[in-house]
């Protein structure tokens, strides 16, 4: 009973049980949390809701691209209110895919790997209570549960030609400002503006954290990679996220308000409006994958029973690719006019990235070379992750060259390639990551077995989808499509039939979910054994309300880059 | 692990490298080699047709040109559009072929290079993974080893993949640098503006008419748009999806000045056979030059989001010898500056009865559009 927060959380607490367990009422607890482990819970949950409902979005339109033709728009855009004629049908097209987009990214993989995977162990893993500022962090979560709600009810008040905002998830100017009447667009842009604010509020939370809550021993160079991977990751979201909200506040002036930022009549121009969304749009893509990478690195030096190779390359690779990921925006832009050099410039610099990336990748290889591996379903996830990430990278060089991006810019090939590195980089890492670590979260095991073949399956699944997808590129069919030539129905629907296979899969990992919480057999504190080292296998599973009442000390040796865990030492000391 | 293992299992692996790098460009080699000796002698065949027909049709065809009666081109002329994997399931997961100088140079870029080094890579990894797999899997009684650090093998990875960046650079930047050249003086300048939702293509050095283009509905699918052929052999002759009413004709061979503009919102003019992309933006023009090797009918269609129908006005480019091309302007209404050259055949009174006569046409042709939305 060291600490005053202990002091001030016992005051006039009746029952005499250990303070570091007790626990508000439900309400309470889930509603008006401060606790960092119960927010990244609720994010959590909230993730695989949103991931649900996105995923069912990708369904609806993996089934309308079965076969050439429109099959099930209309019946859709009667069902969400609209009119029953084929211009609403094929508005509703492009409300999905905007609501596919923005629900993938703002709300199942910024809530997961950073609300949620970020919440949790960041402060466990650098020695904290707890986040800088508890309550900021409460009205991060439910600022960007607002968010969610704001976009979903866009989807119901018209837009335009029918219900719902059909801009795509660029909201580019003027489709999403003259081009489209109606309320859906108002909201779609709030929605945004609340889960950026609620991202921003998180991401200076992390960074205080990080940067000040560090147990004693616990140096910049000794933290885990996960946690450099979220500090990157904040500063990130930190420069990135107040230009969005400028370009969308403008979005919305020029809507309401009578301006014309980005409309030439009066004087404006909607390049500039791209200009400013990919400013922010480029990290963004960084943000979405770098905590995915911190995970895979802890996964990898846990089950090979090493440290990390190169710690110092892989935690500066972040930095850099952090770095060189704010000035290469323009490469989504090479075909709107831009002149010849800054192409060139833009390919030159988009090109530079894939080094940090590969230092990366050998990097994993080479903890793993030497190493004394052992599958447990995490590691078979993260090295899924590695290989997948790789063939998602190699086609980003591809597209980095301007010239080449000419022919491919907003076709197939590019879905290919974002779904590679997002579809299967960041959710291959999360699943990594929620294997990882969710005995450690809820105390319980999930089966093993069925995590292997929720890999397997959704493994198979996501290539079957994706892997077409650049044929169907290089051969000319654009993105955003409801409905195609007939000579793109084979890779199409074999696409569809991919999904089937990724569907079984999520249900399989539901199954595992219900077995762990009916059947799973308790977890100990460091169930992964001699090869997890970091400060959350310390403490039970799972961890207890307040951890760390009295602060762990680090000490000199427990080091990833100079010196290794001496025998029996391979927890570090807690004091 | 000591000095010697590490630079032999660098060694190994550059070599392993290597050796997949060529395996994987040979594969290309061959797999290009057999299509590359058939098509162009088909290609040139077709040219030469072509010429004939269009002679013949320059000659004959006058008194139709003066009626406005331009008979577009039939399906056997579609070059640039995709393959199925029925047709051919290898070219299926290729890019179309090319018919631009500048899209032959990136063909050969992409075949070449970026595939045989993307290719490479991919499999080098996963090698190395299934290596790292089965050579350090769990084994009772050998301890992990504790190597963290290996400057050089750091370093090597570092350096490597800087210069497969810099051999993917150059010819990359070369293709870049030939969008540097303009447009000739002379070239023929063809704007397309994207409205919602068809494309409109104006020739403003032959009188500046418009020729609007509009998907063709596809029968048994929903009525789309406006889409209707007024003159050609079939109403229904072109890809689902592809063909338009009008097509957008040009003369091959010789320099377009294409500028894009947007009416509305943002479209794209995209034709993936020409290697051809170019953003039509409301209040900029852009501008690039096309050179078309061969005639026929190129596919393509609008490459950014623009609503409702953007899925449904694709852009269809007919390119065919300059007569004919002339006497397809003077169908439309057109007229040439150049009257030596223009009419070498012709006189000056033929030339403006046909401009009378063609505006009364243009008229017509709009009332009877009206006429078939009512009927829609």
């Amino acid at each position: 009973m060291a600490t005053t927060a202990d002091n001030f959380q016992a005051h006039g607490d009746a029952h005499d049980h250990h303070d570091a367990d007790h626990k508000p009422s439900f309400f309470a607890r889930w509603f008006m949390s401060t606790n960092h482990k119960d927010i990244g819970t609720l994010y959590l949950i909230f993730a695989i809701i949103a991931g649900l409902i996105g995923g069912s979005i990708s369904g609806i339109m993996r089934a309308e691209l079965a076969e050439p033709g429109i099959q099930y728009l209309s019946w859709w855009a009667q069902l969400m209110g609209g009119e029953s004629n084929i211009d609403t049908a094929l508005h509703m097209w492009n409300v999905f895919i905007t609501a596919h987009g923005l629900i993938m990214v703002f709300f199942m993989v910024m809530p997961a790997m950073i609300g949620g995977f970020g919440n949790w162990f960041v402060p466990i893993m650098i020695g904290a209570p707890d986040m800088a500022f508890p309550r900021m962090n409460n009205i991060s979560f439910w600022l960007t549960v607002a968010g969610f709600c704001s976009l979903l009810f866009s989807m119901f008040v018209p837009g335009g030609i029918g219900p719902g905002a059909g801009t795509g998830w660029t909201v580019y100017a003027p489709l999403s400002t003259t081009g489209s009447a109606g309320p859906a667009v108002d909201f779609a842009i709030f929605s945004l503006h609340l889960a950026g604010a609620g991202s921003i509020l998180g991401a200076t939370n992390f960074i205080t954290t990080i940067f000040n809550m560090r147990a004693p021993g616990m140096s910049l160079h000794k933290m885990p990679l996960f946690v450099w991977s979220i500090l990157v990751t904040a500063f990130l979201l930190l420069l990135a996220l107040p230009v969005l909200a400028a370009a969308i506040t403008m979005l919305l002036t020029d809507r309401n308000f009578g301006t014309t930022f980005f409309d030439p009549a009066g004087g404006g121009d909607p390049v500039l409006y791209q200009h400013l969304f990919w400013f922010f749009g480029h990290p963004e893509v960084y943000i979405m994958i770098l905590p995915g990478f911190g995970m895979i690195s802890q996964i990898v030096a846990t089950f090979s029973r090493k440290p990390v190779f190169g710690y110092l390359g892989m935690a500066y690779a972040m930095v850099a690719i952090g770095v060189v990921g704010f000035i290469v925006w323009a490469h989504h832009m090479y075909t709107v006019g831009l002149d010849v050099n800054t192409k060139m410039y833009f390919t030159a610099a988009t090109m530079v990235i894939a080094v940090p990336t590969g230092v990366k990748i050998f990097s994993w290889v080479a903890t793993m070379w030497g190493g004394s591996l052992e599958f447990k379903s995490p590691m078979v996830w993260a090295i899924g992750f590695i290989f997948l990430f790789t063939v998602g990278g190699v086609t980003g060089v591809v597209l980095a060259n301007g010239g080449v991006d000419d022919n491919l810019h907003d076709t197939y090939y590019v879905v290919a390639h974002f779904h590679y590195v997002l579809s299967m980089g960041a959710v291959f890492s999360m699943f990594a990551g929620f294997y990882y670590w969710f005995p450690k979260m809820s105390g319980r095991w999930h089966s093993e077995l069925l995590a292997h073949i929720h890999f397997w399956v959704f493994f198979i699944g996501v290539n079957i989808v994706f892997f077409p997808m650049h044929f169907l590129g290089v051969q000319g069919m654009p993105r955003r499509y409801p409905d195609y030539a007939e000579a793109y129905a084979y890779w199409n629907e074999i696409a569809t039939f991919g999904y089937g296979i990724v569907a079984i899969s999520v249900l399989i990992f539901f199954a595992n979910l219900v077995y762990a919480y009916t059947a799973g057999r308790r977890a100990e504190a460091n169930y992964w054994g001699p090869g997890a080292t970091t400060l959350e296998w310390t403490l039970s599973s799972p961890p207890p309300f307040h951890q760390f009442e009295t602060l762990p000390v680090i000490e000199d040796h427990h080091d990833y880059h100079d010196h290794l865990p001496r025998e029996g030492d391979a927890k570090p000391a807690t004091a | 692990m000591s000095f010697a293992v590490a630079t032999r299992d660098i060694r190994h692996a550059l070599y392993a490298l290597l050796a997949l790098i060529g395996l994987v460009f040979a594969v290309q080699g061959l797999s290009a080699a057999a299509p590359a000796a058939t098509a162009p002698e088909v290609a040139s065949e077709a040219g030469a047709d072509e010429a004939a027909t269009a002679t013949e049709d320059g000659a004959a065809g006058d008194e139709d040109a003066a009626q406005g009666s331009y008979e577009p081109l039939g399906p056997e002329w579609i070059k640039g559009q995709p393959t199925s994997f029925e047709e051919d399931p290898w070219k299926s997961t290729q890019f179309q072929d090319q018919y631009t100088e500048d899209g032959e140079y990136a063909l050969w870029m992409n075949n070449y290079i970026l595939t045989p080094v993307i290719v490479a890579i991919s499999l080098f990894v996963l090698f190395l993974l299934i290596l790292v797999m089965v050579r350090y899997r769990r084994r009772e009684g050998r301890e992990a080893s504790r190597t963290t650090h290996n400057t050089l093998i750091e370093v090597v990875w570092t350096i490597v993949p800087v210069l497969i960046l810099v051999v993917i650079a150059v010819p990359s930047i070369t293709l870049l640098a030939r969008q540097y050249k303009t447009a000739p003086e002379d070239a023929i300048t063809i704007k397309a503006t994207g409205y919602q939702w068809y494309w409109g293509y104006t020739y403003p050095d032959q009188g500046g008419f418009e020729v609007i283009s509009y998907m063709l509905n596809e029968p048994g699918q929903p009525v789309i748009n406006e889409g209707k052929r007024e003159v050609g052999s079939e109403p229904w002759d072109g890809p689902a999806q592809l063909e338009v009413d009008n097509r957008m004709v040009v003369p091959v061979g010789v320099p377009l000045r294409i500028q894009t503009i947007g009416a509305d919102v943002i479209h794209s003019f995209a034709v993936p056979s020409l290697w051809f992309k170019m953003d039509a933006v409301p209040g900029r023009i852009n501008e690039r030059v096309l050179t078309i090797k061969e005639p026929g009918i190129y596919y393509g269609q609008c490459s950014e989001l623009c609503g409702a129908k953007h899925g449904y006005m694709p852009i269809a480019i007919e390119a065919v010898p300059m007569e004919r091309w002339r006497e397809w302007v003077r169908s439309k209404g057109g007229t040439f500056e150049n009257e030596a050259e223009a009419a070498a055949a012709g006189d000056a009174v033929e030339t403006g009865g046909t401009t009378e006569s063609t505006a009364a046409d243009e008229g017509e042709s709009e009332a009877a559009a009206a006429a078939e939305t009512t009927e829609a």
